[in-house]
């Protein structure tokens, strides 16, 4: 039996009198590619911040690598390999897509207390950043500036400059948001590319690309995990349907 | 030398390179004009400008570079100012211990700064560097041993033992260049380094840099405590050249003189706090010559500036983006 | 222990000047976003203008009254001509921008008024003390300025919780993209927003001229004090700048009375009044510090925005 590389237990969070995650439990076998859908204001947001660190939490645990790090800064929990993508994107639109990259690939390399040589000079920054860059598709545009991309293409960029982390985790905040048909299609592939090699937890509105690539689906409804289980099972399950089609968003129009 | 043409080379477009080059020129040779033509209130008048453009250019390090609206800047000069003028009182006259103490003081005073106050955003940290600031004028005011209110005039300038004397006004104004020149290499070394990368990129989206593991607070303190230093060592010099040190010196409308020549010059550009110290002092000195008035002048020019120039004057000879 | 009533009371005094400065400083840094370091320059003008003014019309009331309305006028058109050009731009904008007025309006006055700076004289019958208790005789002046202030303080709060415009200003101060959603035309708004707050400055300046000297310059110093006021109370935040000026006031008055005399107990008499001096006036920052390392965003944090 593999243990969990992520296991949430019972994690829980109030803002005043509103529970936004409410006894979340949650776990991630090494490897598998993990969806947690759900309405509108159901917390997606707040349990990706719990997970990161950026908000704290009221109850419950977070284990990573059989490690707990439910009160870990957020840079530390990125050191131990637990990578997000954004769901704004937030990139460095003054650097190039290549100097966002090398940026990510600094912070995994030792203290950046390195106050002379100059950074794009450096191979050990530049090399896996190109590598990253060329996984997600985007070689050609390395020496782009970031405000000069296009809005699929960051998001592209936000998924190399996690990669570029080395993480065994990577949370992605609905990859697909705004996004045209063409750059969702293209995003599925690299996303498809990277299963089985990364674990992921992919939060999702688009319902097709979840049940394209998802191992397993989790539904999150007013900060409850209301179902767990394999694409064909959530799909049948009846409480799910309600939530969904109570809130007005049938499966067909995700 | 050949590092600093190559930053001065790579940091952009010709009309900018230009008036690099210029002023370059200009002032390493000002000494010969001034003393051909007996001149001598041109170099007091340039000493003093490339003095506060070293004091601009540390500034400019954490506010151009690094986000850190810094507005207690003045209180460095300040303190390395004191640093000289403390010590040549109590008859330690040794530049190699008035420097390092000038330096090393207001390294310690950034450093108790920085750590309160970068844990606060935007308006707030503003303000609370002011407001320090504002705590080491009055300190300076209660010092009646070293003159209070009215300051203290330093008898002898520092003394480095036969190596340099700066009582001869031209070393010390090639001095006072020799360092400025230095300290823009070192910006310009500092900026492009991996330290630099994490500056930078916590100035345009610091959450971003914590996600992908970064703890920018203890570089955002390591920043702010080198152009403290930096800072100190303008107020030492600031000190010798005016022989005198006062509260004066660190009232906050000086911090305001300091960024003020920092964004007019152009916050992004290598040379920008030089040309903006050096177009406002000039500035400042032409229009008290031609009018009794100058800020009638000055002021609505300053008003004008901030709401129709971006990137000071660098932006309006197209520096625009850099990387 | 009069003693310290009589400091507790010009502790109270100097925090409800500082509150009129602040309150307006508040709300132009909560609702328009505005760092004005330009604020201290209506401080002085108000003082200017109430000199002027009484000197004109032999009365100290009419005179105080003219200058409050004619420091509205200038705020209004400040305003107009170029503070709203400044809201779109940086934080840093606004500090190059307000600083250039600052300049200008410190060399207007002098070329108006000349160098050497005047007195506000008050009318007679405020020039004595009264004795509050057995034994305690307090200027009749400084009671006034409490009175005054509080009254002030009192109708603005009327003025913020009460009215229709009070309403649009709390909810600029919390939620600036709401107003203008509420189809409120926010230039007249901020507009009158920045002429009110100008008009408590100035009115601050002459309240405090009598005491002190009207001069160039005399808002620099006492603008950084309500900087500290609005930072203690949290920027955008009416009420937190009413609690932070008081204890402001309170901590800068009763630090200045009681420090040198508490040093004197362990330093030499000439010791302990130069570093009393120091550590009194340093007081305001360091209690600052306290409030920012326990809260961040001041005393009451207005409502993120």
């Amino acid at each position: 039996m593999v243990d969990p590389l992520l296991a949430i237990e019972a994690l829980t969070k109030r803002f005043g009198g509103v529970v936004a995650s409410d006894a979340i439990s949650l776990a991630l076998m090494p490897g598998e590619l993990h969806a947690v859908i759900g309405p509108n204001g159901a917390g997606k947001s707040t349990m990706i911040g719990q997970l990161t660190g950026e908000i704290g939490s009221d109850h419950g645990r977070i284990r990573f690598g059989g490690r707990d790090i439910t009160k870990l800064p957020v840079y530390r929990r990125s050191w131990l390999g637990l990578a997000r993508s954004f769901q704004i994107t937030s990139l460095f639109s003054d650097f190039t897509a290549l100097d966002n990259v090398a940026l990510a690939v600094q912070a995994h390399s030792g203290h950046s207390f390195r106050f002379w040589r100059a950074a794009r000079g450096e191979a050990a920054l530049r090399e896996p950043a190109r590598t990253a860059l060329d996984r997600v598709g985007l070689a050609d545009r390395a020496d782009t500036r970031v405000a000069a991309l296009s809005h699929g293409e960051c998001r592209q960029l936000e998924i190399a400059m996690a990669l570029a982390t080395r993480p065994r985790l990577l949370l992605l905040d609905e990859p697909m948001a705004g996004m045209g048909p063409e750059d969702s299609a293209r995003l599925v592939a690299t996303l498809r590319a990277l299963k089985g090699s990364l674990t992921i937890l992919l939060i999702e509105h688009d319902m097709d690309a979840v049940f394209a690539l998802a191992d397993r689906v989790s539904v999150l409804v007013f900060g409850r995990i209301i179902a767990s289980g394999d694409p064909a099972e959530i799909r049948a399950d009846a409480a799910v349907r309600q939530a969904y089609l109570g809130d007005g968003e049938g499966w067909e129009h995700g | 030398m050949k590092h600093l043409l190559e930053c001065w080379r790579g940091s952009g477009l010709n009309p900018r390179r230009a008036v690099n080059a210029v002023v370059l020129a200009g002032l390493a040779l000002m000494p010969v004009y001034a003393a051909l033509t007996g001149d001598a209130f041109l170099m007091t008048l340039l000493t003093r400008v490339v003095i506060l453009a070293l004091a601009a250019l540390s500034l400019n390090l954490i506010m151009g570079f690094g986000g850190m609206v810094s507005f207690g800047h003045a209180a460095y000069l300040g303190i390395g100012g004191y640093a000289v003028g403390i010590l040549a009182k109590e008859g330690i006259g040794s530049g190699f211990v008035q420097w390092p103490v000038a330096i090393g003081a207001s390294a310690v005073y950034a450093l108790a700064v920085g750590a309160l106050s970068l844990r606060t955003r935007g308006v707030y940290f503003i303000m609370i560097t002011l407001a320090f600031a504002q705590m080491i004028y009055y300190v300076a005011i209660g010092l009646d041993r070293y003159g209070g209110d009215d300051g203290l005039t330093i008898y002898r300038r520092s003394q480095f033992g036969g190596f340099v004397d700066l009582d001869n006004k031209v070393l010390f104004y090639y001095l006072c260049l020799a360092l400025l020149l230095a300290g823009i290499y070192l910006v310009w070394r500092l900026v492009n380094s991996r330290f630099g990368f994490v500056i930078r990129g916590a100035r345009s989206n610091e959450r971003r840099m914590r996600a992908i593991g970064f703890p920018t607070f203890r570089y955002k303190l390591v920043c702010f405590v080198i152009a403290g230093a930096m800072c100190g060592l303008a107020g030492a010099l600031l000190a010798n050249h005016t022989n005198f040190i006062s509260p004066a010196m660190m009232h906050w409308t000086r911090s305001g003189d300091l960024m003020i020549m920092a964004v007019l010059g152009g916050m992004q550009a290598m040379f920008g706090p030089l040309i903006g110290a050096m177009t406002f002092l000039l500035l400042e000195e032409q229009l008290s010559r031609v009018t009794e008035y100058p800020n009638l002048v000055l002021g609505p020019l300053l008003l004008f500036v901030a709401i129709y120039v971006n990137g000071g004057i660098d932006g309006l000879l197209g520096g625009g983006r850099r990387g | 222990m009069l003693y310290f009533i009589e400091q507790f009371l010009n502790g109270i005094q100097l925090g409800m000047l500082l509150f009129l400065l602040a309150a307006g400083l508040t709300l132009i840094f909560g609702i328009m976003d505005l760092v004005n370091l330009a604020h201290g320059s209506l401080y002085m003008i108000g003082a200017y203008f109430a000199a002027s003014f009484a000197q004109l019309t032999d009365s100290f009331v009419l005179g105080a009254i003219l200058a409050v309305l004619a420091t509205f006028a200038v705020g209004i058109v400040l305003e107009v001509v170029a503070i709203r050009r400044l809201y779109a731009r940086s934080h840093l904008d606004h500090v190059l921008g307000t600083f250039g007025l600052l300049l200008f309006f410190n060399e207007l006055v002098r070329l108006i008024w000349g160098p050497a700076g005047m007195t506000l004289s008050l009318p007679s019958e405020m020039l004595n003390a009264v004795e509050i208790l057995p034994g305690l005789f307090y200027p009749v002046y400084r009671l006034v300025i409490i009175g005054v202030t509080l009254a002030v303080a009192g109708l603005l709060y009327g003025l913020v919780m009460g009215t229709r415009l009070g309403m649009l200003i709390r909810a600029g101060a919390s939620n600036r993209e709401m107003v203008g959603a509420l189809g409120v035309n926010i230039k007249v708004l901020y507009t009158l927003i920045f002429g009110l707050g100008a008009a408590l400055a100035g009115f601050a300046g002459l309240m405090q001229a009598p005491i002190l000297t009207v001069q160039i310059g005399m808002g620099e110093n006492i603008l950084i004090a309500a900087f500290v006021v609005v930072t203690i109370g949290g920027i955008g935040s009416i009420r937190g700048a009413f609690v932070a000026a008081l204890l402001v006031g309170l901590v800068d008055t009763v630090g200045r009375a009681f420090v040198p005399d508490l040093l004197r107990v362990y330093l030499s008499a000439s010791a302990s009044a130069s570093l009393g001096r120091s550590l009194s006036s340093m007081m305001i920052y360091l209690v600052m510090a306290l409030v920012l390392i326990v809260r961040p965003e001041g005393l009451f944090p207005a409502a993120s925005k």
